[in-house]
């Protein structure tokens, strides 16, 4: 296990922002936090790389106790706060220059490990420019090199790809997919398909407590016995017909000879083909509507009120 | 710890900072030594930097307090600090990696005022008919003096975020350790309780040692000094982990 986390806390005065939260993040893994803004994502990120110390309880990053052996485990972690937060006077280069001195990267390994960085983020061309100059896209690809540069075995990105355009979003995605290669990354968002895209588990936190733990698929096929899926017909057939069909629970057209069923997972399919021979019409597409991430976190983040 | 000290060093060099400053200083101290009327070296008709050293302190008031503003305030508004604190090195390596930087920077500014001991050592009738012991009893405390104002600049910038604030607040506690404490001891109706007071203020010891006697009671004063307030930075700074 690359990170282990156990009943982590941190309290403001009577607000818990971090609810004793526990969870571990295995070696190699690209790990997605999820949450609403003030759920706790940054807090948490901020008590494992020792900006601030938890009220009560604490955890390892690759076997080294983050409360006790801070220093430690700085040294292999690489960071990179939310808003990215940059030098702007410092010329691209110098300033990863520094940021390896302080990483305790000595003399000549020093413009290795900076070049190192440039070729992973792709800043070569700009690395005479004052970071200033850059465009926002370029600046987050700073603060990656920034948290790339000691090589550390395990990233911390919080919120990544925050306030880039489309085209920088996806770039941003590849860097840190091709770098979750070799290196367990937890990463923050409040972005589904981001997570979609580049996670192979996700944590959703709500109100300083985590409320999911598992890889996208199980979430995505757990939760409730329905199944949604969308069919084509060949020819019209009426709304009523349709929700006739056993285990049909609601019909919604979408256009045209296209439907949204929902029904009983179990039968739902077998179903529709049996009323499709039945009434001789072709069945032109049959496809499985998966409960997409954004659903599956708009139920949890929302159910945890009542509870 | 030297990696910041040289970051800091760097950044002073380029920004104007650094320069406004050390012109400023050579400008004043070299006015009121060779051309303000009334007070300057030939009027006096002594050959001491005297004069120098009674002016220093207070324009130092003003551009030390100039050169730290930024150091932690800024790097507090950028969220820099952020960086700094999860990186692999101590607070207190930042710390005492900026206040060097900042001395370093004073020292630089204060060097080429020897320019002034050389001219008037070979004006003297006769030649090097000047107090050297005083005089480098006089340097000495003047770059102790100064770095006690740049941990006064550390900690002022230690508390916000906002460079006029830190430098005001600079200025204002630098004034009250020299100036305010040093007058206490000249009011009568304090009497003793005001010379004791005295002897908390830097310009007691910086008195003492510019009369070119270095007493270690002094000495230890003037690292003291230092020490408290850049103890009380780390105070501030490590706040955010209440």
């Amino acid at each position: 296990m690359s990170i282990i986390v156990n009943n982590l806390t941190k309290v403001y005065g009577k607000q818990f922002a971090v609810n004793h939260v526990s969870f571990e993040i295995g070696t190699g893994e690209i790990v997605g936090f999820l949450g609403p803004n003030g759920a706790g994502k940054s807090t948490t990120m901020k008590m494992i790389t020792g900006y601030i110390p938890p009220t009560e309880g604490g955890g390892t990053v690759c076997g080294i106790d983050f409360v006790e052996e801070s220093i430690e485990v700085r040294k292999i972690i690489g960071y990179l706060p939310e808003h990215n937060p940059l030098y702007l006077d410092m010329y691209v280069k110098e300033y990863l220059a520094f940021m390896a001195g302080l990483a305790g990267i000595k003399g000549s390994q020093i413009s290795k490990s900076v070049d190192l960085a440039l070729d992973l983020t792709n800043l070569h061309p700009e690395k005479q420019k004052k970071i200033g100059q850059l465009s926002k896209g370029y600046r987050q690809r700073v603060g990656l090199a920034q948290a790339l540069i000691h090589n550390p075995k395990v990233l911390i990105l919080d919120e990544p790809t925050s306030g880039l355009d489309p085209n920088q979003v996806i770039e941003m995605r590849n860097v840190i997919t091709q770098l979750g290669k070799d290196k367990t990354v937890l990463l923050s968002t409040h972005i589904m398909q981001e997570v979609e895209a580049m996670c192979s588990k996700v944590m959703i936190i709500n109100q300083g407590n985590i409320i999911a733990n598992d890889t996208i698929e199980i979430l995505q096929n757990s939760g409730n016995d329905t199944l949604t899926v969308i069919v084509e017909f060949g020819a019209p057939c009426s709304k009523s017909d349709l929700t006739k069909i056993e285990g049909v629970q609601s019909v919604e057209n979408i256009s045209g000879n296209r439907w949204r069923i929902n029904g009983k997972s179990s039968h739902i399919r077998q179903h529709l083909s049996q009323f499709a021979m039945n009434k001789n019409i072709e069945i032109l597409e049959l496809t499985s509507d998966k409960n997409s991430l954004e659903d599956i976190f708009r139920n949890l983040t929302n159910h945890v009120g009542h509870i | 710890m030297w990696v910041i000290f040289k970051k800091e060093i760097r950044s002073f060099l380029g920004s104007f900072i650094a320069y406004i400053v050390i012109g400023v200083f050579l400008l004043l101290t070299g006015l009121f030594l060779w051309m303000i009327k009334g007070n300057n070296i030939f009027d006096l008709g002594v050959a001491s930097l005297q004069v120098m050293f009674e002016i220093a302190p207070f324009i130092l008031i003003f551009l030390v307090s100039a050169i730290t503003m930024r150091s932690i305030s800024e790097e507090k508004r950028l969220g820099t600090l952020e960086i700094l604190t999860t990186k692999p090195i101590h607070d207190v390596q930042i710390i005492v990696g900026k206040f060097l930087a900042s001395v370093t920077l004073i020292l630089i500014a204060i060097i080429p005022t020897l320019f002034y001991y050389y001219a008037i050592y070979h004006l003297a009738s006769p030649v090097g008919n000047i107090d050297t012991g005083a005089t480098m009893g006089s340097y000495i405390g003047l770059i102790l003096l100064a770095a006690c104002y740049a941990s006064i600049g550390m900690f002022s910038s230690s508390l916000t975020d906002n460079q006029i604030v830190a430098l005001i607040t600079s200025m204002l506690l630098n004034f009250f350790f020299f100036g305010v404490l040093g007058m206490l001891g000249d009011i009568s109706w304090l009497s003793n309780i005001g010379k004791s007071l005295e002897w908390f203020g830097l310009e007691f010891h910086y008195d003492s040692i510019s009369r070119g006697v270095i007493d270690t009671r002094d000495v230890i004063y003037f690292f003291g000094f230092i020490f408290v307030f850049l103890g009380l930075t780390k105070i501030v700074f490590e706040s955010r982990k209440w």
